[in-house]
């Protein structure tokens, strides 16, 4: 602690250099706590998906639909104990900028198979009698600062024209892949708008034993192998996951970009730290003279090396932190769950220390290494 | 048995390929208490004997006793520990930490040792008022006189008590009035404190203040004179 007031006057001695500094480490493990948590909100999205539940899509792709009379023939199949489907909708709100998710859903159904939905039962009866209406998750009421019983409108965009529902329930889910701010609508309503169809986006399977799941997969694709629109199906983690691979390999893309930042931000400041004793190597030979030991001045280096990286970490990783807390961020919807795990600060803790010790080492070692009589030569 | 003592001391520098000898066979001994000035040319080995003294510099060979202990062979940890108990080297240029309190500077050698906070603060407070700054102790070198700024110095070298002050041209950047100032500190802090003095100076007049005075040239011992001062 006696040190403390040499080490803050260090610091102090070119104050911008101090502040660009910290502010660089700070916005590189901000950017680092950012990237790290869409890969692992992206592989939490990635393993959502309740073990007794399946997913059957056209085995074209996702975008080609299925009959709706499929359904019947599902509940059939040996192991299956109930069966949903839903349609994705696509709409827009407002001025279209504010995108959340919205898809039409068989409502008994589908919430029956999800009890991550949780919405207080008396909206849920008033949601699944009434056809016009919509079930929406809480975000959406604090963003729009809609109400229960408003009538809102969504603008079709794959399927053309204005979409008017009265919101009569809002959920609250249980696991935050879910997503706060989607919006679910009667199959039924949606089904007649576009002149009985009958069409499905994928059907949700819920089957009796999780052990069954690649037995019944393989029946339900046998049994449609041969029809206009043959099925792909699998465990919904697997369904989850097509859509995280959707992205490409952002995983290796995240990361590539988050070590890109970091290192930068390493030489930035390990160059900082090198011209700080670089410019003090008169003085490091003074305190040489005066007492101070190797030993001594490569710790007061690596303290300040390490009071640089550590507020920049506590500044960018913290302010990440808050920030997405504090804004409740999910990336438009495409990344529900948004939360810098402890996981990640912890990371970034240790990129810091990582940092510290890179970017003070060589400085630390010249200072200790620093022979005096030659540096007291240059000063005198 | 003196405080220093130099014995057969040998000392070369390697420029490229040549071999510069700076001392040879130097032999030579600082009693306690004195006050003495080295004296000398350019390049004829003042700086290197204060150094070699100081434990910032090594012998190529012989041996170098302070208060009886053989700072030639100590290694470079022991011998930081060594200074910091020891030594008070005042530099031409001050060298004070500019950003630092004159305070904050004298505290310096008091950080290595084992020194409460109180007892550091009383002994600052005491070697600022031997050197008459006590009413500048919160101000940093830049708002400091030349002269103020060496005395710092001064008060940073015997804050520790050592057992012997070492200057290099400790008024070589002061004007007359200061210069004086500050000499009249070093007989004072040799004669009140009994404080062992070893001066490099150009300066006639500032070797005059020391109570003897030693001449070097080319690394020999060429004269050495008593100061009627």
């Amino acid at each position: 602690m006696k040190y403390l007031p040499l080490v803050l006057a260090n610091l102090g001695r070119h104050k911008l250099r101090t502040v660009l500094t910290i502010a660089s480490v700070a916005l590189a493990l901000f950017l680092f706590a950012s990237l790290r948590t869409v890969v692992t909100t992206l592989a939490a999205t990635a393993q959502f998906g309740g073990a007794r539940r399946l997913v059957a899509t056209n085995s074209t792709g996702i975008v080609f639909p299925l009959p709706i009379a499929y359904a019947n023939r599902l509940k059939a199949v040996p192991g299956v104990q109930g069966v949903s489907w839903a349609n994705w909708f696509g709409g827009r709100y407002g001025d279209g900028k504010r995108f959340f998710a919205n898809f039409a859903v068989d409502p008994e159904s589908y919430l029956a198979m999800y009890p991550e939905i949780v919405i207080p039962p008396d909206q849920k009866e008033a949601f699944l009698h009434d056809r016009g209406s919509a079930l929406i998750g809480e975000r959406l009421l604090t963003q729009f600062g809609w109400k229960l019983g408003q009538d809102v409108t969504l603008q079709g965009t794959i399927f053309p024209g204005d979409w008017t529902f009265t919101i009569r329930a809002v959920y609250h889910p249980t696991d935050p892949v879910i997503g706060d701010d989607v919006l679910i609508f009667h199959h039924e309503m949606f089904d007649e708008r576009i002149g009985r169809a009958g069409i499905a986006g994928w059907f949700i399977v819920q089957i009796d034993n999780p052990d069954n799941a690649p037995a019944i997969a393989k029946s339900i694709d046998d049994l449609f192998r041969n029809s206009s629109a043959p099925t792909k199906t699998g465990t919904e983690r697997e369904f989850q996951s097509s859509f995280a691979t959707m992205w490409g390999n952002v995983s290796l893309l995240m990361g590539t970009i988050g070590l890109a930042v970091v290192f930068a931000i390493l030489l930035v400041t390990a160059n900082a730290m090198m011209m700080s004793a670089r410019e003090r190597t008169g003085e490091i030979a003074v305190l040489k003279t005066i007492g101070f030991s190797d030993r001594m001045l490569f710790a007061l280096v690596m303290v300040e090396a390490g009071a640089l990286a550590l507020s920049g970490a506590a500044i960018g990783l913290g302010g990440a932190k808050a920030l997405y807390q504090a804004t409740k961020f999910n990336g438009l919807g495409f990344l529900p769950g948004f939360n810098v795990t402890s996981a990640t600060l912890l990371l970034g803790a240790a990129v810091a220390v990582a940092l510290m010790l890179a970017s003070g080492l060589v400085p630390a070692m010249r200072a200790a290494r620093l022979p005096v009589v030659e540096a007291l030569r240059h000063v005198e | 048995m003196a405080l220093v003592e130099i014995r057969k001391v040998n000392k070369s520098f390697q420029r490229d390929a040549q071999s510069i000898e700076v001392f040879q066979n130097l032999t030579l001994d600082f009693e306690a208490e004195s006050f003495t000035a080295l004296m000398g040319p350019s390049g004829s080995g003042k700086s290197t004997l204060l150094n070699l003294v100081a434990g910032l510099d090594r012998p190529t060979s012989g041996s170098i006793t302070v208060g009886g202990a053989n700072v030639s062979v100590m290694s470079s940890t022991q011998l930081a520990a060594w200074r910091a108990r020891h030594i008070g080297f005042v530099f031409q240029s001050f060298n004070l930490l500019p950003v630092l309190t004159a305070y904050q500077n004298v505290e310096l050698p008091l950080l290595l040792t084992g020194l409460s906070r109180k007892d550091r603060d009383e002994r600052i407070r005491i070697a600022l008022g031997v050197v008459g700054l006590d009413d500048r102790m919160h101000h940093y070198p830049r708002q400091l006189s030349g002269g103020q700024e060496q005395r710092t110095a001064i008060a940073r070298a015997i804050v520790g008590d050592p057992t012997l002050i070492l200057l290099d041209e400790p008024t070589g950047q002061l004007d007359a009035k200061s210069s004086q100032e500050v000499l009249a500190l070093l007989r004072r802090l040799n004669d009140e404190f009994k404080k062992t003095i070893i001066i490099v100076t150009h300066d006639a007049h500032a070797a005059e203040r020391a109570k003897s005075i030693l001449h070097l040239e080319k690394g020999d011992l060429v004269e050495k004179a008593g100061s009627a001062a």
